[in-house]
C-alpha cells in the first residue's frame, strides 16, 4: 500500500508548486465567488513580486466593489473617490516620479463619473498603469446600469434590458483612449480562463514595466464577468460574457508601442 | 531672519510664498480672479527654481485630487481658485479632511450664488469654517487682510497643514488678490526629499519598504462603531486647533464702548470707520479675526463683557455674525451690516449703520 501523503508533507518547500504571492495581504477577500477581480489581484501582485518592486509601487483604489481593494495588496495604497483615482495618481507619480503607480477601476469609476479624469490622465500621457475591470454594471450598489452595459442587457435600473434610444450607448472606452496620443500601450484581457489569465498578466507585466520607459500611459482593461449582478451562476456569467460581452468587446492589443 | 522686499499683487505673494516655503506642488484650474497664482508660479520656472511641480488640471476636481494624491505621499501641495471652482472642490476637500492628510487651499473669494460675479465677496464664510463639503470636519481658515498677510498665511498654512494634518483654506478675495503692497518675503525654505519626508510623517506613501506596514489612505470605515472612534478622533483635534490656533488683531479696544467686527477687505474699510468714529468722540474699536476657524470665541466674549454693542460687517448677507452672536450669547446686542454682490460697504455707511443699529437701537 502507497504511503499517504500527510498536510504537513504537502506543505513542505520542496513540495510546493504553487503559493500565495507575498504582495497579496492574508485578509478574505470579500468579492463574490465566481468573481474576476481575485483573480486579477492576484496577478497584479504576483508581477509586482517578480518585478521585485513591492517598496517602489502605489495603489490607488477606486469607488465600487474594489474600493477595498487596499485591504488585499501589501502595498502603500491610497482609496480615491468614486472617479478620481487617475488624478490622484497624477499627483502621486508627479511628485514622485520614480515609483510605479497603478489604478485599480471598475466601469462605473472609470468610465462614468471618471471620464474626465481618465481621458485627461490618458490624453496627458501620465506615466502610470491603469488597470479597468469591465463587468457591464454597478456591482456594490447592486447591478444598476453600467456606461459598459450592453444594449438590451438587464440591470437593477434597466429591467426591460438596455434601451439606447432612452439610455444611451455602451462606451468603449478603451478603443477612446487608445485614439490619445498620451497613452502608449492598451489592450484588453479577460481572466475566465488559465491560457487568458496568463496573457492578461502578460500584458499588465509589461503596462507596469513601461512605465521605466516614460514614454506614456498604459491602459489594460478585463472583461470580467459579475454573476451576482447578471443573476446567473459563474459558470453561466462567463459563457454569457463570451457570447455577448466578447463580440462587442473584443480582447486583444489596441496600440502597442511602436519601439518595442 | 533676512527678509526681501517687494512690491506684488496679491496673488502673486501668495505663489511666492509658497515656493518659498518649500512647496513641492501645485494643481490648479483657472478662474478670475486668482488667474495669477498659477500665472506666477509657471512663470517662475518651480521645476529649476526649487524642483516643485506645477500642473494645470482639467478641472478643479481634479486638481483636488492631484492634491489628495501628492499629500498622501506626504508632500507640501496647494491649489487655489475662486467660489465656483471652490464648490466644485468640496467633494475632494472632504475626503482629504477624512484621511487626515495637510493641503493648502487659496479661495480668492467672489460673489455668489452661482456663477455670480467676479467682484470681491466674503461670502464663502459659512463653506469655508462650517466644513463645506459632506461630513463633520473643519478647515483652518485664515483670511488675509493684506498682501503681506497673503504671503505669511501661505507660509503659516503649510505649517498647521502638517501640524495637524489638516487642510488648510486661505480665504482671501478679489480685492485682496488683485491689489499691490509692499511685502517682505521669507528666505527660500529647503524642500524636504522622500528620505526627510519617510522619517518626519511615517503615513505618507512613499511605497513600503520591509521595515514598516504598508500605508493606506482612506476615508473608508464601514464598522459604525471604527466610524465612530474616527469622528470622535476629529473632534478632539479640532478642539485643541480652538484651545492652540485662534488669532485676531484688536484695534482701538481699549477703551472701546461699541466693537465693530470684520475680517479681511472689510476690516480694512472698518479701520477708517474707527478713525471717524473717534473724530466724532465715539469709543469704538475693532476686532479683526485672522483665523476665521478657529473663531476668536474668547476675544469677542471678552469684548461684550466690555463693549454695549457689536456691529458684524461682512461682504455677504451676514454669515460671521452667526459666530458672534453665539460667543456674545445675548449679552449685548449683535446687529450686522453688509453689502454683497461684489460690493465693498464704504466707510460712510458703515459709520452711519453703527449709529442706527447699535448706538441708536
Amino acid at each position: 500500500m502507497a504511503e499517504q501523503l500527510t498536510k504537513e508533507d504537502i506543505r513542505k518547500e520542496a513540495n510546493i508548486v504553487y503559493k500565495k504571492t507575498e504582495v497579496l495581504t492574508d485578509n478574505v477577500l470579500h468579492y463574490c465567488p465566481g468573481c474576476g477581480h481575485g483573480t486579477i489581484h492576484r496577478i497584479i501582485a504576483e508581477v509586482i513580486e517578480e518585478m521585485d518592486i513591492q517598496s517602489e509601487t502605489i495603489g490607488i483604489a477606486p469607488v465600487g466593489c474594489s474600493v477595498l481593494a487596499y485591504n488585499y495588496f501589501d502595498l502603500d495604497m491610497h482609496e480615491a473617490a468614486h472617479g478620481r483615482a487617475p488624478a490622484v495618481a497624477t499627483g502621486i507619480k508627479r511628485l514622485l516620479p520614480n515609483k510605479y503607480v497603478f489604478t485599480y477601476q471598475g466601469d462605473g469609476d472609470l468610465a462614468a463619473i471618471g471620464t474626465a479624469e481618465t481621458i485627461h490622465a490618458c490624453n496627458r500621457g501620465e506615466n502610470i498603469t491603469i488597470i479597468f475591470v469591465n463587468n457591464g454594471i454597478y456591482g456594490m450598489t447592486g447591478g444598476q446600469m453600467a456606461p459598459t452595459t450592453l444594449e438590451g442587457m438587464k440591470s437593477s435600473t434597466t429591467p426591460y434590458g438596455r434601451n439606447i434610444k432612452q439610455m444611451g450607448n455602451p462606451l468603449k472606452m478603451t478603443e477612446l483612449v487608445a485614439q490619445l496620443p498620451g497613452t502608449y500601450f492598451v489592450t484588453r484581457q479577460a481572466v475566465h480562463t488559465p491560457a487568458y489569465v496568463r496573457k492578461a498578466k502578460k500584458a499588465i507585466k509589461k503596462a507596469i514595466q513601461y512605465q521605466e520607459r516614460e514614454k506614456g500611459l498604459s491602459f489594460v482593461e478585463v472583461v470580467s464577468n459579475c454573476n451576482s449582478g447578471w443573476k446567473m451562476t459563474p459558470v453561466q456569467a462567463n459563457k454569457w460574457m463570451e457570447e455577448n460581452m466578447f463580440p462587442f468587446y473584443p480582447l486583444g492589443d489596441i496600440k502597442v508601442p511602436e519601439d518595442k | 531672519m533676512k527678509r526681501e522686499l517687494r512690491l506684488m499683487k496679491g496673488n502673486e505673494a501668495v505663489a511666492e510664498a509658497a515656493i518659498r516655503a518649500g512647496c513641492d506642488g501645485y494643481f490648479g484650474y483657472p478662474i478670475t480672479p486668482q488667474s495669477e497664482v498659477m500665472e506666477y508660479i509657471t512663470a517662475e520656472k518651480p521645476e529649476e527654481r526649487t524642483g516643485m511641480v506645477v500642473l494645470q488640471a482639467e478641472s478643479e476636481v481634479a486638481s483636488i485630487n492631484m492634491l489628495y494624491g501628492g499629500a498622501g505621499a506626504g508632500k507640501k501641495v496647494m491649489t487655489s481658485s475662486s467660489s465656483p471652482g471652490i464648490s466644485l472642490m468640496q467633494e475632494g476637500i472632504s475626503y482629504i479632511a477624512g484621511a487626515e492628510l495637510p493641503c493648502l487651499i487659496v479661495n480668492v473669494v467672489r460673489g455668489g450664488p452661482g456663477l455670480g460675479t467676479i467682484q470681491p465677496s466674503q461670502a464663502d464664510y459659512f463653506q469655508s469654517t462650517k466644513g463645506g463639503g459632506h461630513g463633520d470636519y473643519k478647515l483652518i481658515t485664515l483670511a488675509p487682510a493684506s498682501v503681506q498677510e497673503m504671503a505669511d498665511h501661505a507660509t503659516l498654512g503649510f505649517k498647521l497643514a502638517f501640524k495637524y494634518r489638516n487642510p488648510v483654506m486661505i480665504q482671501s478675495d478679489g480685492a485682496i488678490g488683485q491689489m499691490m503692497e509692499k511685502v517682505e518675503l521669507d528666505e527660500q525654505e529647503e524642500r524636504l526629499t522622500d528620505d526627510q519626508i519617510k522619517e518626519q510623517y511615517p503615513w505618507a506613501t512613499l511605497g513600503k519598504t520591509p521595515d514598516r506596514e504598508r500605508n493606506i489612505i482612506t476615508s473608508l470605515e464601514l464598522d459604525p462603531a471604527k466610524q465612530e472612534q474616527i469622528n470622535l478622533k476629529l473632534q478632539k483635534k479640532y478642539r485643541e486647533i480652538e484651545k492652540n490656533e485662534v488669532l485676531s488683531e484688536e484695534i482701538e479696544c481699549d477703551d472701546a464702548e461699541y466693537l465693530l467686527v470684520a475680517f479681511g477687505t472689510s476690516s480694512r474699510i472698518c479701520q477708517k470707520v474707527v478713525k471717524m468714529a473717534r473724530d466724532e468722540g465715539i469709543k469704538l474699536g475693532l476686532l479683526r479675526p485672522i483665523t476665521l476657524y478657529p473663531f476668536p470665541v474668547k476675544e469677542v466674549a471678552r469684548l461684550a463683557g466690555q463693549v454695549k454693542g457689536i456691529l458684524s460687517v461682512e461682504m455677504n448677507a451676514g454669515q460671521m455674525v452667526e459666530d458672534i452672536r453665539l460667543a456674545v450669547n445675548g449679552k449685548i446686542p449683535v446687529e450686522y451690516f453688509g453689502r454683497f454682490g461684489g460690493i465693498i460697504p464704504s466707510s460712510t455707511e458703515v459709520l452711519e449703520a453703527l449709529k442706527q443699529k447699535i448706538i441708536g437701537g
